[in-house]
């Protein structure tokens, strides 16, 4: 084998790394967070918004799902770049990733509404709690147990799928090992590392979920 | 009072209830019976607006049920219901089953509403499982659960919907002893049910419903010696 390995170059930018980490988190916790916001949003327009409103929040859907996360990255880049509307990278991939949460969330939220019975709201209806108490009090809470596992493999893959920010020019992660790499040629160095990252923040993201999962769950 | 006046319900074509009048008196306790299909659940869903209604009028103390302009969550809780299918939340401990609609519906402190569903929990004798979930509950405990979240709401109706109709059989009898213990403190109760002794032992009146139609109505003694109609004799005949 004609490489060699050079680990030290790599190893002097450990810190960086971990800080683009540490970035690459946050646009995956925020646009989980926008995304289960507009998820369910998306999820109770279909089930029950006007037809309007109804087809739009399909459309959402469809795209998301049947698109590559990819183009819909590049959709807020170059897509909004070429009708005048230049977003940050930072603003691309958050956009993107939130769209794309957004889409995949609402079907596993539709999914979980009808696996909690009606019979659940008439209880709650009986006893004179409004529409909106029944929802937020008694549905909701299940539904987001029947979501639970779902919710967190969608975050995960956000966490996975913000890398694809180091093609519109954010330096996350993965953005962050390129530059590096391109600077010093320890390719495989640089994203060996940076895999060991990716494959660390996953598994805290997982501990802590199935921690949590324990905490809010004891039925 | 409860009154209904020539109650029509329609699901889609299907005519299920064809014109009922009834009145139900406080202190009354009533068991509807008949087979199933007959609208006698639908009835009881007609009485609290969970269902809407074609034609006729409900009224409840006085206030039309069915009325755009009644608040009908405040008419709601004077009257409690009871389900086949038991819908204890399963989210929530029996004790906050029980008083989560205190809280939120009456905004009662989270003190006054806890006392109240354990209160309601030694009442219908579920004391030692104030901290339990519904999923360690047999049926049996779940639909008193249930009768105490509905209880927890001082109604003064109660409305049982086949309460005792998904259970196992050895579980019935403490559903219905709840439930004469109730008869028995003078609650207002409508019960329709498929258990004739019960409703022979504590209703001062059974009424009869086949294919959406009230066929009698009269006291227990009245309804199960000597029935009227052909129908209810028929019914009789064969649950007997």
């Amino acid at each position: 084998m004609d490489y060699n390995f050079h680990w030290r170059p790599v190893f002097r930018k450990i810190p960086e790394l971990l800080e683009a980490g540490l970035l690459t988190l946050e646009v995956a916790v925020i646009s989980m967070i926008l995304g289960i916001t507009i998820g369910l949003g998306l999820a109770l327009l279909r089930m029950k918004g006007p037809t309007p409103l109804r087809q739009i929040a399909t459309t959402w859907v469809e795209i998301a799902r049947n698109t590559p996360a990819l183009f819909q990255l590049f959709f807020f880049g170059f897509g909004l770049g070429a009708f005048g509307l230049h977003l940050s990278p930072y603003l691309i991939v958050l956009a993107g990733l939130t769209f794309n949460n957004a889409g995949y969330l609402a079907e596993n939220f539709r999914g979980g509404f009808l696996a909690v019975p009606d019979t659940q709201i008439r209880a709650a209806r009986s006893l004179g709690m409004t529409a909106a108490q029944t929802y937020i009090r008694i549905i909701i809470p299940q539904v987001l147990r029947i979501v639970y596992h779902p919710m967190t493999n969608q975050m995960v893959w956000a966490v996975l799928m913000s890398s694809l920010g180091m093609l519109v020019g954010f330096r996350e992660l993965s953005g962050e090992t390129q530059f590096f790499a391109s600077k010093t040629y320890r390719i495989f160095e640089y994203f060996a590392v940076t895999a060991i990252i990716y494959y660390v923040i996953v598994k805290i993201i997982l501990l802590a979920s199935n921690f949590a999962a324990r905490r809010l769950f004891r039925y | 009072m409860i009154e209904i006046k020539q109650l029509h319900k329609y699901f889609g074509a299907l005519h299920v209830l064809q014109g009922i009048d009834l009145n139900v008196s406080k202190g009354e306790v009533l068991s509807i019976i008949g087979s199933s299909g007959s609208g006698k659940s639908t009835l009881l869903y007609c009485i609290n607006g969970l269902e809407d209604i074609q034609q006729g009028e409900v009224l409840v103390d006085g206030t039309t049920v069915h009325d755009q302009k009644t608040n009908i969550n405040k008419l709601r809780q004077k009257l409690g219901m009871v389900f086949q299918q038991w819908n204890s939340f399963p989210h929530l401990t029996a004790l906050e089953n029980v008083a989560l609609a205190p809280k939120i519906v009456k905004n009662f402190s989270r003190d006054q509403a806890k006392s109240i569903a354990e209160k309601q929990l030694k009442h219908v004798g579920l004391g030692d499982k104030l901290d339990a979930y519904p999923s360690a509950l047999s049926g049996g405990q779940q639909q008193r659960l249930a009768i105490a979240r509905a209880l927890a709401m001082e109604p003064e109706y109660m409305l049982f919907d086949e309460a005792t109709s998904a259970l196992d059989p050895e579980l019935v009898g403490e559903v219905l002893d709840t439930m004469r213990l109730l008869a028995d403190e003078g609650m207002t109760m409508i019960c329709v049910t498929h258990e004739m002794g019960f409703s022979r032992d504590v209703s001062d009146r059974v009424a009869y419903f086949h294919q959406g139609v009230m066929e009698e109505v009269g006291p227990p003694e009245q309804i199960f010696s000597a029935p009227q109609s052909v129908h209810t004799q028929k019914f009789l005949a064969n649950v007997r």
